[in-house]
């Protein structure tokens, strides 16, 4: 392989001192430039003020429901077999209304296991799934309360 | 007695700046290196929605030392072990005592030189107390029985003998120009004006005196370009890593004080100490009377646009804590404009202040106490502005540079210095 060798360093760079003068001036520059316009600097203040996530942003997911209220998903089971970290479980039953097949009984999603690839949301046939709350916030105390039921999801970007 | 009361006095205000200096300092470390990359700084500590600046985080700092566990390892040489955090601020404190904060004032009679001792052999005490620091932390380093430890203490020992060198011979210069090791003499002389319009500092007169004292200052402090001994990237934490609670924050401390005793002696050596510029101190005690209104005004203006900025800062931000933090600017902004507008109105239609023999003399001594505070709080912003510009020396480049450098220059310096002295009188 081909190294380049440094450039030789000329008199002037080898006393530092200029050099040193011009590195102090570009700090001070940054630390005035930062005095002066606060507002100007591009940390954003995080738990005060939260980033607004974009449109396609992949936060928690929700459960769609039908204009009666129950859900939509109708437990074909692709998304448990599409997630990669095997984060779903649903538990089919079935549904009183012949024209629909099947509903969960129960659905779960692991938020410790979940990857967020938005696999799921894909693979759905019905549009019962979404990833659009935009909420990325998720932590809490035990494993637990981490593991969301159907009523959580339900419950969509309302659910705290 | 009352000799004891003024001695008490004066060592009250030495450790007072000092100690002063260290929460200070460790704030501006924290807020300049943060705006120095743009970032915001600390600004979460805070009672009743006061942060200052993120100011309350020393004392949130503090109580955390305090009341954390002090470990002392197993294995480890006791007594060096907790003597040494000890020795490091010690020898920073003991430091101060030469260096003089104002001229000599007479008051009633009697003189009072305002230094704590002043010493007849100012500059050799300074360089002998600064070099037992390297003490504290081989002591520390060995005695922690641990291997990272031990090269930090190496490394500094190493460090500091080559530049201890340079340092020492860097002054020699300025006792060759102003003739005495004393440091109140020192300054002094410095008030003198050379060729008629510049005040004789010793950056003036010996500049490549200055800039090797600086250099080997920041060495001596284990500061950026020179902190080899606590390189974390190489050795943990240096010196101090088996170190916990307060004696860490000794160490810690001892760093910052360090400092500030760093800045206080290049001010007294270079830049005139508590002279201020062409205003020597005969005439601030005959002209008090001009120079009270004066100085105030500066002093209005200043808490004025500091004011104005903190409500600006307050007011303009772009978004809203809604608890009492939304008020703190307001809280500190609003009193410094008021002050300063009274400090303002009190000179425009207030009574004229005149001086008494006494007051003249307590001005000129405040004036030149606050220049020489200004002068130390510059110098040792530059040491936190320097550490934040420059990346670490690799080993074997600091002993050139040392060893190769510094020292046959300042050598260079003293013939220099010699010869124009030689010539010139």
């Amino acid at each position: 392989m081909y190294i380049k060798s440094p450039k030789r360093l000329s008199i002037g760079e080898r006393t530092y001192i200029i050099e040193i003068l011009k590195g102090l001036g570009v700090t001070i520059s940054h630390l005035l430039k930062s005095f002066w316009n606060m507002n100007g600097r591009p940390t954003v203040p995080y738990p005060d003020v939260k980033r607004k996530a974009p449109v396609r942003f992949r936060g928690r997911h929700r459960l769609m429901r039908r204009p009666d209220g129950s859900p939509r998903c109708v437990a074909c089971m692709c998304c448990p077999t599409a997630c990669p970290a095997d984060c779903i479980y649903i538990v089919a039953g079935e549904h009183p209304d012949p024209k629909i097949e099947k509903y969960p009984v129960s659905f779960e999603i692991d938020i410790l296991r979940c990857v967020f690839c938005g696999l799921c949301v894909e693979a759905c046939p019905v549009d019962a799934i979404r990833m659009d709350t935009g909420i990325y916030e998720m932590s809490d105390y035990t494993r637990k309360s981490l593991i969301y039921n159907k009523e959580f999801l339900l419950k969509g970007e309302e659910a705290k | 007695m009352l000799d004891i009361v003024i001695i008490l006095c004066k060592i009250a205000v030495a450790l007072g700046i000092v100690l002063g200096m260290v929460p200070v300092l460790i704030w501006a470390e924290r807020k300049g290196s943060a705006f120095i990359q743009d970032r915001i700084g600390p600004n979460r500590a805070r009672i009743l929605g006061i942060r200052m600046g993120g100011f309350i985080h020393n004392l949130a700092d503090v109580i955390k030392l305090l009341t954390k566990e002090d470990i002392v390892p197993g294995n480890v040489n006791k007594l060096y072990f907790i003597m040494a955090p000890a020795i490091v601020m010690a020898v920073a404190l003991l430091t101060f005592a030469v260096i003089p904060f104002a001229d000599t004032i007479e008051l009633w009679g009697r003189i009072i030189p305002l230094q704590v001792a002043d010493l007849n052999v100012g500059i050799l005490y300074l360089i002998a107390v600064a070099s037992l620091g390297i003490y504290g932390i081989v002591l520390g380093g060995w005695s922690s029985n641990n291997k990272y430890s031990l090269l930090g203490a190496l490394r500094s020992a190493a460090q500091m003998f080559s530049y201890e060198i340079a340092m020492g011979l860097s002054i020699v210069g300025i006792l060759l120009v102003f003739g005495s090791v004393r440091l109140n003499e020192i300054v002094r002389s410095q008030g003198e004006l050379l060729w008629g319009f510049l005040p004789k500092w010793g950056v003036l007169v010996q500049p490549l005196g200055f800039l090797l004292f600086l250099v080997t200052a920041f060495a001596e402090t284990n500061r950026n370009p020179f902190d080899l001994p606590e390189g974390e990237s190489e050795l943990v934490g240096g010196y101090h890593t088996e170190y916990s609670s307060m004696k860490f924050a000794l160490f810690f401390m001892g760093e910052y004080a360090n400092v500030a005793v760093g800045a206080a002696i290049v001010t007294s050596l270079f830049f005139g100490g508590w002279q201020v510029p062409y205003l020597p101190t005969h005439i601030l005690i005959e002209k008090a009377d001009m120079l009270f209104p004066a100085a105030l005004s500066i002093l209005a203006i200043v808490i004025i646009l500091l004011g104005i900025k903190t409500l600006s800062v307050s007011l303009t931000r772009r978004y809203r804590y809604n608890d009492l933090r939304d008020f703190e600017g307001i809280v500190f902004g609003v009193p410094m404009v008021a002050i300063g507008l009274a400090i303002g109105l009190f000179l425009l239609f207030g009574p004229v202040v005149h001086f008494s023999d006494t007051g003249s003399r307590i001005f000129a001594a405040c004036m030149q106490f606050g220049t020489f505070l200004i002068k130390l709080v510059f110098f040792a912003w530059l040491f936190i502005w320097v550490r934040w510009t420059l990346p670490r020396f690799r080993y074997d480049q600091l002993m050139r540079l040392g060893w190769k450098v510094l020292m046959p220059l300042a050598l260079v310096n003293i013939f220099v210095t010699g010869v124009i002295i030689l010539l010139c009188t």
